[in-house]
């Protein structure tokens, strides 16, 4: 308990100056700070032929970045299948297969790190740091640029007269990875590599073994891993180094290192409510946001430990007050897997140091809900941008119980926003549900690992992480297949770029529409009622929708092994 | 034009039968599919007509899918019968207000300058018609000539004459009035079928009705739930089946009917029907629907002083004297000087001088006296009497020019009279005889009884109030500190009209206006709400989005007033209805898989009877609570003035936590019900 309270305070603590620095650090007005990092954005401005200063309307915005993201996607496809014959890889470690390749790239480049296969096997060096690597800061950064993106261009309380595109995605990039994600991933990565998290370019080590009668010597894998490890934990990223990710001493050696770890988690996600707070302005709306997200993510660690507190089902009778072991490090014990657990599907991250397919049914089913609701904090830049998404929703109701047609922050919702919108929402039902119903329907397609009720959770917690860019699995799941590999690639898709988009066309048509002045007829989005009917609005189009199957997979579970 | 004997009809009252047959005709699949949340119920009352059998066949439980079908088609029945109540209230309301239409003749004026007596509904716009004393006009229109007193009462209820002059801002006249004196050349201004009510009735009625836009996004985001619900339980057939749980079908389609938003869905065309009919039944003739939903999001109303604010008319509420002269002799030669004066400002003057004591005699000193009535050009009026006393009053600038032309002076204190009088908020009028300045009356504005509580309550509902006024600023500033307006505009011109219409529309708010006059035009164009009297000109009318058939600028608070309450139905019924879902799951889910999976049984936290009759129960409910919301639907939800705030936690707590609670223990007792037959 002691421990669960530590590692809040310090998230407490550090989101403070963190969310000041970036509020500084990405602001749209010119400040001493730019002086400093010009010096190394300038030549990356040079290098790659960009004019940062060069506005984007909301459209050319979006097209930049799915360009970036189509070219990524291809070079990691293409390091990915051919590491076998590239440099850096001392271990000789074949090609992937194309499809296990191709989900790869796009799990990573959705900032999900859905593994279809076991890092420390499966990846050269090369692959692991260049290709994974850069995308687990390029990806953050997106969803961050994106966020700022709306702020300035929907939020700004003050805005600075007439607002003509949504900004420059390139210039939003490089400041975010150059300004925010290397300094913090450097400081976080030196502290893992103090506590022993290895940081070398070298072959596996050969240890001889103890006991030459199982193996004559074990192959222990290292390499640049505290570096991966770090941006991560940091980047609401997930995939690990090792397999296993940070259940592994090798990625997460001492309690300190657990400490930091799971501090990583949540702590960009929740400083970057204070960074737009400031940046905007909007203050009250951004304590309101803050208020239910906090809520929700109490509630949902409670449960998950409160669950994780309970017996394992099959040792019920025993007279044993452990908790549920099965699948854990008993170096962390239940209280901070299942902090760890909560907050990796809270905040979109999906790195463990638990297995989540051995939790209890009930606690496996909280993890599952926080994909759902996936703004508990959620990723990077779009855990907001998705609050934003039912914070319209909630607007558009709000609006009409005060007298007024529809408006977010006086601006008029009308019927092309909330088509998107819509569009956006039931594109997570659509996916999820439909994807799951088809996997259950064609089992020899799909080859699904387990019957009953904790099988059809594993297809559903598979989906659901992919749709959510989570990255994390039951992973009892036998995924390493082309069905699996085709159908997450879809879902890692719509789940990243559909959500993320459509908030940000809805911020570009907003822009340009009057602003209605707030007073006191006007809806008022800071306040508590509002932020319930928020709250209400999420719980009622979102988790509700998944109540049925939830009840044919982890409750029927939980009820047939009688609690 | 010529009156036809049995014109007038009944007054058309509601029928029971003809509710029905507008409930039986929505239920064609063309005007379902206007509806996609009751479509996805019909759809699915057909899916248990046909089950029905087969269950029946098969030895199931066929009396429960005969059941469910029939509570599914009443579902779909209540939600067509609502629309089908608003719309005959709204044709009846219509229907009453063009009574007589159809059945008029009229004397059309031929090019050549012949006359054809025509029907009414062959008039054409532009044509022109004579109507004389005891004659009812044939078409909308506007007075090209002659000037005639009219009886309105059969558009406003009003049975008072009114008088409508060619080229005044009172020259417009409507269909079904009927003149009262004298005789007119009306042009007229609307095709058969274009009238102000013939658009009106248009808004009413359901098959033709045109969505407003919160009612499009609103449906948009009603039909996305509805996709929702569908493949949550489309998708959960499959996955039942892979853990080995049967799923029946009619329990399915039960689930998904009791899931999608069909209290909004059903009851959105009745109250977007019942929000104009209630325009309608305060005389406010709405041009779109549209028209009526923006005056609920109006920011900011420009009122027009006189009628609004004021009692039409001022009255004379003070005698001050000048220096050279005494209190009584203000007052006596404002009183003759006022005898043949037909102005309301005149006849106040005779009543507030008799009031403070003249001497009814005196009017015999005017006698065979020549009147001098008041023109734009000298602005003043007055007589001149038989013994060589001239006496004026009028506005003090012209008042002291006459005295000067005269050879007269102006006496020292006569500015700071007058601008006392200004001060306090009165209109000064300057009484002189011959050379003399004797002293000014005060004109006072009467501030109508409750306004100034009213703008307290727009106050609160956040919106900001500005009076206009063609009086000096001091004059203005009084009344609008009195009355307890936001702000006002003194001195007021159309065009400073459209410049501050355009300088709060600059400032993103949205604006109402309301005008009469040719001028007012393009403002009331220009305005987000723009209202227009109907007896005003032509072209005040056609620039407006509303008209007033009362011709009362004070209506335009009653419409912000009726847009208000239309939003916040449809936004209370819609989160009543969303917030409904959460007992249902409770019901629905466990009685879905009870009959494979009886361990599931433990989430049936309200312990009903059995599976039957809890999703009966839940049928029932979700059917019956339209018919029970259509009051609410059709008189709109109880708006109070409050802030934004108040109104939303209130409308939270009555809607969104009733609308959570309401279920359970209303499914219980249905369910406790049910099982008493089973």
């Amino acid at each position: 308990m002691n421990d669960m309270v530590a590692i809040y305070a310090l998230v407490a603590l550090l989101c403070i100056p963190l969310g000041l620095y970036m509020a500084k650090a990405l602001s749209v007005h010119p400040g001493q700070i730019d002086t400093i990092f010009g010096v190394i954005e300038k030549p990356i401005y040079r290098l790659a032929g960009i004019n940062s200063q060069q506005t984007m309307t909301w459209q050319a915005y979006a097209v930049a970045i799915l360009k970036l993201h189509v070219g990524l996607v291809l070079l990691a496809w293409f390091v990915f299948m051919f590491q076998g014959v590239l440099p850096l890889n001392p271990d000789g470690i074949p090609g992937m297969r194309w499809d296990t390749a191709l989900h790869t790239a796009v799990s990573f480049a959705t900032n999900t790190n859905q593994q279809h296969y076991s890092g420390q096997a499966q990846l050269s060096h090369l692959s692991q740091t260049f290709a994974i690597v850069t995308l687990q800061f390029l990806t953050p950064a997106t969803g961050l640029a994106v966020l700022i993106a709306i702020a300035r261009t929907l939020l700004m309380a003050k805005p600075r007269g007439l607002i003509k595109g949504v900004g420059n995605y390139y210039h939003d990039l490089t400041r975010t990875v150059v300004r925010v994600l290397l300094p913090l991933a450097a400081v976080v990565a030196l502290l893992l590599t103090w506590q022993g998290v290895p940081a070398s370019y070298q072959a596996a080590h050969q240890i001889d073994m103890l006991d030459p009668q199982v193996e004559e010597v074990q192959s222990i894998p290292v390499g640049p891993v505290a570096s991966m490890v770090a941006i991560k934990q940091l980047g609401t990223n997930g995939g690990g180094w090792y397999g296993p990710n940070s259940s592994v001493p090798l990625e997460n050696p001492t309690p300190l290192a657990n400490v930091i770890e799971t501090a990583s988690l949540t702590l960009i996600p929740i400083a970057l409510l204070i960074a737009i707070a400031v940046m905007t302005g909007r203050r009250r709306l951004m304590v309101g946001i803050g208020c239910v997200m906090l809520a929700f993510s109490l509630v949902s660690t409670s449960l998950v430990v409160y669950s994780e507190r309970m017996p394992n089902p099959a040792f019920a009778e025993l007279a044993q007050t452990a908790g549920n072991l099965e699948g854990k490090e008993l170096r962390f014990g239940t209280d901070l897997s299942a902090l760890w657990g909560s907050w990796t599907t809270q905040t979109s991250n999906g790195s463990v140091n638990a297995m989540h397919d051995s939790f209890n049914p009930l606690g496996g089913m909280v993890l599952l809900m926080d994909m759902f609701v996936n703004v508990t904090f959620g990723g990077i830049g779009v855990g907001l941008i998705g609050f934003f998404l039912y914070l319209m929703l909630a607007a558009f109701v709000g609006s009409l119980m005060v007298g007024r047609a529809p408006e977010l922050l006086g601006k008029p919702l009308e019927t092309r926003e909330i088509r998107w919108i819509s569009l956006a929402i039931l594109a997570q039902p659509l996916i999820i549900l439909g994807l799951s119903a088809l996997t259950v329907a064609l089992p020899s397609a799909a080859q699904i690992s387990n019957p009953g009720f904790h099988g059809l959770s594993q297809v559903l917690y598979e989906f659901t992480s992919a749709f959510a860019n989570n990255g994390s699995g039951f992973e009892g799941l036998g995924d390493g297949t082309l069905w699996w590999n085709l159908t997450c690639v879809v879902a890692l898709l719509i789940g990243r770029f559909l959500p993320m988009l459509v908030p940000l066309a809805v911020a570009g048509w907003l822009a340009v529409k009057r602003t209605a002045p707030t007073g006191r007829g006007t809806l008022p989005v800071d306040s508590p009622a509002f932020m319930g009917l928020t709250a209400g609005v999420i719980v009622i189009v979102n988790l509700l929708g998944f109540l049925p199957v939830l009840v044919l997979g982890p409750i029927a579970e939980a009820v047939v092994q009688g609690f | 034009m010529s009156y036809t004997e049995g014109a007038k009809q009944p007054r058309q009252s509601l029928s029971f039968s003809q509710v029905a047959v507008g409930a039986i005709k929505g239920l064609t699949p063309r005007q379902l599919a206007r509806n996609p949340v009751m479509a996805v119920v019909a759809i699915g009352t057909v899916v248990c007509f046909g089950l029905t059998p087969i269950a029946f066949a098969q030895g199931e439980n066929g009396g429960f899918a005969l059941t469910i079908a029939l509570l599914l088609l009443a579902t779909v029945l209540f939600a067509t019968g609502a629309e089908s109540l608003a719309e005959s209230r709204g044709k009846a309301h219509a229907g009453a207000l063009r009574q007589t239409k159809g059945q008029l003749k009229a004397v059309k004026l031929n090019a050549h300058g012949g006359t054809s007596s025509v029907t009414a509904d062959s008039l054409r716009k532009g044509d022109r018609v004579k109507v004389v004393a005891g004659e009812l006009i044939p078409a909308d229109g506007e007075i090209v000539e002659g000037a005639a007193s009219i009886n309105e009462s059969a558009v406003t209820g009003e049975s008072a004459p009114v008088l409508r002059e060619a080229g005044t801002d009172n020259s417009g006249v409507s269909a079904g009035t009927k003149v009262l004196s004298d005789q007119l050349i009306i042009e007229v201004s609307a095709n058969p079928g274009e009238s102000l009510l013939d658009r009106m009735i248009a808004l009413v009625e359901g098959a033709s009705r045109q969505k407003t836009p919160t009612e499009l996004a609103l449906s948009v985001l009603l039909a996305m739930l509805t996709l929702v619900f569908l493949i949550v339980v489309v998708t959960l057939v499959p996955m039942a089946a892979f853990v080995g749980v049967e799923t029946s079908p009619i329990m399915l389609v039960a689930l998904l009917v009791c899931l999608i938003p069909t209290t909004i869905g059903g009851l959105l065309p009745a109250i977007g029907i019942a929000g104009m009919e209630r325009a309608m039944r305060a005389n406010l003739v709405a041009k779109s629907g549209k028209a009526v939903e923006i005056a609920g999001s109006i920011d900011t109303l420009l009122l027009d002083k006189t009628g609004t604010i004021t009692l039409g008319d001022r009255r004379a509420t003070e005698f001050a004297n000048c220096s050279q002269a005494s209190k009584q002799r203000v007052r006596d030669v404002a009183f003759l000087a006022s005898l043949d004066d037909p102005t309301p400002e005149g006849r106040s003057i005779i009543v507030s001088a008799k009031e403070q004591g003249v001497d009814p005699q005196l009017s015999e000193e005017a006698e065979g006296a020549t009147f001098k009535a008041f023109s734009a050009e000298t602005r003043l009026s007055g007589v001149n009497l038989t013994n060589g006393r001239q006496l004026r009053k009028g506005a003090p600038n012209a008042i002291a020019d006459w005295v000067k032309a005269q050879g007269g002076e102006i006496p020292g204190d006569y500015n700071q009279v007058i601008e006392r009088i200004s001060r306090d908020g009165a209109t000064p009028i300057a009484v002189a005889e011959d050379r003399h300045v004797l002293g000014v009356i005060a004109l006072s504005d009467v501030i109508k009884s409750g306004i100034a509580e009213k703008f307290a309550e727009l106050r609160a509902m956040g919106i900001k109030t500005v009076m206009i006024t063609g009086d000096n600023p001091i004059t203005a500033a009084a009344i609008a500190a009195s009355a307890g307006v936001d702000d006002y505009i003194a001195e007021a011109t159309p065009e400073r009209k459209l410049a501050l219409i355009r300088e709060e529309q600059a400032s993103g708010r949205l604006v109402a206006m309301v005008g009469d006059g040719t001028n007012d035009a393009p403002a009331l164009a220009q305005a987000d709400l723009g209202l227009a009297m109907n007896s005003g000109t032509q072209a005040a009318r056609e620039a407006a989005n509303m008209v007033d058939l009362d011709s009362d600028p004070g209506k335009l608070i009653s419409a912000v007033e009726i847009g208000k309450q239309l939003l916040i139905t449809r936004g209370a019924l819609t989160t009543f209805s969303l917030a409904n879902d959460v007992a249902k799951y409770f019901v629905i889910l466990p009685a879905l898989f009870a009959a494979s999976f009886p361990a599931l049984g433990v989430l049936d936290v309200m312990n009903l009877h059995s599976p039957t009759t809890a999703v009966l129960a839940a049928v029932l409910f979700n059917a019956l609570i339209i018919p029970a919301l259509i009051p609410f639907a059709l008189r709109g939800v109880s708006v109070k003035a409050a802030s934004a705030t108040e109104l939303l936690r209130r409308n939270l707590l009555i809607y969104g936590l009733g609308g959570l609670l309401l279920p359970f223990p209303a499914i219980k007792l249905f369910d406790m019900l049910i099982a008493l037959f089973i």
